[in-house]
């Protein structure tokens, strides 16, 4: 690799798309090209370095010219009716997972959930995703592969998501006029508008469900330079999948949104922070905004409103769930590793680059926008007296019609299940890993954030699921997506997936289940940020509504927790040993 | 608020004041109130990131370390629940590394076996996890020990803030996550870090040591084996205060 084939292009791209040129080009990122990045960026090589070790999508090793990452998500994760997918196609094109093979053609991992929840098993070759795996379709993909067709001459109905939305509610049964909402803002004035939204009682969607309006005035009322507009993009919590939708077909209201935010509070400045999973969403997104920059919507004097000016940029992550949390989000943006920040002070007054920040969900600027054009009233009309306006759901997993469904806040979860052809029903996850677990004792409750919040996930399990298998993949969702800052957080989240793990493996005694109450609750209590206070969250509502789940997998007699077969393996490997006598069967 | 500008909080049966600025864990060290710590340092900006010194006040748990005094808080700190999570964190530490006390040069110095006395820990009660981490000894007078290493990023503060060498950085997410050098090759024999930096000394555990000055203080007469981690964390933030006086 020569020098200039690296620093062709200026500082002015974001520090994680060069890396990820660089990641595509070389199928990794070398040490050369970390010090070339630090010396064009003018920043320490320990930046640089940190950055690539902490996103999924970097790597310092190269993957495979087809680099092939499955989802591990309960529902589009790769197991398919019993079959493991990514066994399979390993085992068609003789790869060992996370390692390229010889030739280095195609390497195969796993990644957490790719937000193809509502497609069955789903992958992404090079970031593209493809949905709705099988077998025969596995089969078809190793014989694309090993006669090395480039990914844009696949089947070209392999490369298209498809969008089930089974049910339209307030927002997305509202036609949508571009510029209707800033003529709207325009005409009545900043106070107005922000009155108007404060007067609706939106809540953000993306989870924590804050005030958006009273965000707007804090934000604004923060003495500052400059103030700027997020978008968080990030949809990372598992079975959650409905901004991907909303990013399609309602960009342009939510970019519409986040410049009536703009006006409100006076920022020049937005960004869209999109998980790098939805890439391929990319440019639909750029030719939303190039419209809108040709219609006057964005840009310099907006609807020729003398110093309103407004731009957004499109940043794209790069595999890091953590990005979603707010103030990692804005870390991530300012070119660091997504480590949350010490919260106080908030991005309302000390964001992007220090100066007060909105960050809002997708769908909460897609309300703020339709929400100026029609009225606060219009939008209280729906859903309860705490809870304004309706919600997009993300359903996946045991039910006939898995989709995108938008019900008024106060609907109940059987009402939900009933729509969804879910039938047989052992439980319900709400929110995704980090939300609630709920067995049918509590169907009659409802979504709402005064009772069952969601930030969209609503996973159904059937009567037939292990559910101590989904309680081990949350638990690896969360050891692998732990940041690593804090140290209950970064080892608590570990014990609890080894814990889990061994009681599976016919290695808990009785009191692992006390363990495992302990452990959940200081990773709850004493970690720095949402992901570690909700990582247990699982756990807790497991062993309260499902003991039987645990229970059942504990042996009568004691076992040792220590395996030593399991032990062996390091010695096996140095070996190269895998037959009969170099395992101790002692089961 | 009173006249003179002082406020108080409150830390489980003890009133103090506090001035304005102050987190919980400044104001309770100036009182006398000891808060089990690792990853604070008085006059280094506070990280929050090993939660020993997690509070609860009203129904929220939090650091104080990074949490400012307000006016009329309620603080619980020293209960039997909270120093049992306290534990509970100081063997995690401890399983998380390859910690070798017995032979180890920083045994009797290290805060992380005082922590543990302190909190009457007598087991790791978690498993070892055993990780393969890498030693950097390439530095003709100081060692990185990774396996020692408890990612409290004093070293880094010190190194960037104090020292303005800016040596040390922590990349890698979850238990990957390990303590790198800010030079091209990674190595500690390229970075300016003299035996005389704050980072080269402020490492809590065993994880940067100096070379050739083994056991030059006997076991026995080492720091925690004269002084309680609370007696010593107490010095710290007086010296602390007189060298702030002093400047
Ligand atoms: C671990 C973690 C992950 C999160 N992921 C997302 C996400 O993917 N999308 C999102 O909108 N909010 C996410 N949030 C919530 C954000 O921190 C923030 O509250 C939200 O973006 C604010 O927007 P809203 O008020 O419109 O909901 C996450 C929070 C945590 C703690
Ligand atoms: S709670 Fe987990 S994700 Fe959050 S800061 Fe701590 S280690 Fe990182
Ligand atoms: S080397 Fe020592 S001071 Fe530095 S992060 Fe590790 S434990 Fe802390």
């Amino acid at each position: 690799m020569t020098r200039t084939n690296i620093c062709h292009s200026s500082n002015s791209e974001h520090l994680l798309h060069r890396l990820h040129a660089i990641q595509q080009q070389y199928r990794h990122i070398p040490s050369q090209a970390m010090q070339q990045v630090a010396a064009e960026y003018r920043l320490p090589v320990s930046q640089i370095k940190s950055v690539v070790a902490f996103y999924a999508f970097f790597s310092t090793q190269p993957c495979g010219r087809y680099h092939i990452l499955f989802s591990n998500c309960t529902s589009c994760g790769y197991w398919s009716n019993g079959h493991n997918l990514l066994q399979s196609l390993c085992q068609l094109l003789q790869v060992t997972p996370g390692q390229p093979r010889a030739d280095g053609l195609v390497s195969i991992d796993e990644t957490s959930c790719i937000g193809m929840c509502d497609h069955g098993a789903s992958m992404l070759v090079n970031g593209i995703p493809i949905i709705g795996l099988n077998p025969e379709k596995i089969a078809h993909i190793a014989q694309q592969i090993n006669s090395e067709v480039p990914i844009q001459h696949w089947s070209a109905t392999w490369l298209e998501v498809p969008d089930r939305v089974r049910r339209r509610d307030l927002l997305l049964s509202e036609a949508w006029i571009p510029g209707s909402a800033l003529q709207q803002a325009l005409k009545q004035g900043a106070d107005d508008t922000l009155a108007n939204i404060q007067r609706s009682g939106l809540r953000g969607r993306g989870g924590a469900g804050f005030d958006t309006g009273q965000k707007w005035r804090l934000c604004r009322e923060a003495s500052a330079d400059t103030r700027y507009v997020i978008c968080n993009a990030d949809e990372g919590e598992p079975g959650t999948f409905k901004d991907r939708y909303l990013l399609l077909e309602y960009a342009d209201a939510m970019l519409e949104g986040m410049t009536v935010c703009a006006f409100v509070i006076g920022a020049s400045q937005g960004f869209v922070y999109l998980r790098g999973e939805y890439r391929y969403l990319l440019p639909s997104l750029q030719a939303a905004l190039d419209r809108r920059r040709t219609q006057g919507l964005l840009g310099s004097c907006i609807l020729d409103r003398e110093g309103f000016d407004f731009d957004i940029s499109i940043v794209i992550g790069a595999g890091a769930y953590i990005c979603g949390e707010e103030s990692a989000l804005i870390e991530s943006l300012e070119g660091k590793p997504g480590i949350p920040r010490i919260r106080p002070p908030f991005p309302v007054t000390h964001g992007y680059l220090g100066q007060p920040t909105v960050v809002n969900n997708v769908e909460t600027f897609i309300a703020a926008a339709q929400i100026t054009v029609h009225g606060a009233d219009w939008f209280k009309a729906v859903g309860t007296s705490t809870s304004a306006g309706s919600k997009v759901f993300s359903i996946s997993g045991d039910c006939e019609k898995p989709g995108i469904y938008e019900y008024p806040f106060g609907i109940t979860i059987r009402q939900v299940l009933d729509d969804c052809d879910a039938v047989d029903v052992q439980a319900v996850q709400i929110g995704g890993p980090a939300g609630v677990l709920l067995s049918a004792r509590d169907f009659n409750r409802t979504i709402a954030f005064e009772d069952v919040s969601t930030g969209g996930s609503f996973l159904v399990f059937g009567k037939q699921r292990d559910l101590l298998a989904i309680h081990r993949n949350f638990a690896q969702f969360f050891a692998h997506e732990s940041c690593g800052f804090c140290a209950p957080c970064r080892v608590g989240t570990q014990l609890l997936k080894i814990t889990l793990d061994n009681i599976a493996a016919g290695r808990g005694s009785t009191g692992d289940l006390e363990e495992l109450q302990q452990l959940s609750q200081i990773v709850q209590h004493q970690s720095h940020c949402g992901l570690g206070h909700s990582a247990a969250n699982h756990v807790l509502n497991g062993l309260r509504q499902f003991p039987h789940t645990f229970t059942q997998a504990l042996k009568p007699h004691f076992t040792a927790r220590f395996d030593l077969d399991r032990s062996l393996a390091s010695a096996r490997q140095i070996t190269q040993r895998d037959d009969a006598a170099a395992h101790l069967d002692n089961r | 608020m009173t006249d003179d500008g002082t406020n108080t909080i409150r830390i489980d049966e003890q009133e103090i004041p506090f001035t304005a600025g102050q987190t919980i864990m400044d104001a309770a060290l100036a009182a006398g109130i000891y808060i089990p710590h690792l990853c604070h340092y008085p006059g280094l900006s506070p990280s929050g990131n090993c939660r020993l010194c997690v509070v609860e006040t009203g129904n929220r748990s939090v650091a104080a370390c990074t949490t400012p005094a307000a006016a009329g808080q309620q603080i619980r700190s020293d209960t039997p629940e909270m120093n049992a999570a306290r534990k509970a964190i100081t063997q995690m530490l401890f399983v998380e590394g390859n910690h070798i006390c017995p032979s180890c040069e920083k045994t009797g110095n290290c805060k992380l076996q005082a922590m543990a006395y302190h909190l009457g820990m007598l087991d790791d009660h978690f498993p070892q996890f055993y990780q393969r981490r890498e030693i950097d000894a390439s530095h003709p007078e100081i060692l990185l020990d990774r396996c020692r290493c408890i990612l409290c990023d004093l070293c880094v503060r010190a190194s960037r803030d104090i020292d303005k060498k800016n040596v040390f950085a922590i990349a890698g997410r979850g238990t990957n996550a390990q303590l790198i050098v800010n030079t091209p090759s990674g190595k500690l024999a390229d970075a300016s870090i003299a035996v005389t930096d704050l980072a080269a000394n402020i490492c809590p555990v065993g994880a940067i040591l100096i070379k050739e000055q083994g056991y030059q203080v006997p076991i026995g007469k080492r720091i925690f084996d004269q002084s309680t981690i609370k007696e010593i964390a107490l010095q710290e933030h007086s010296a602390q205060q007189e060298t702030d006086r002093d400047s």
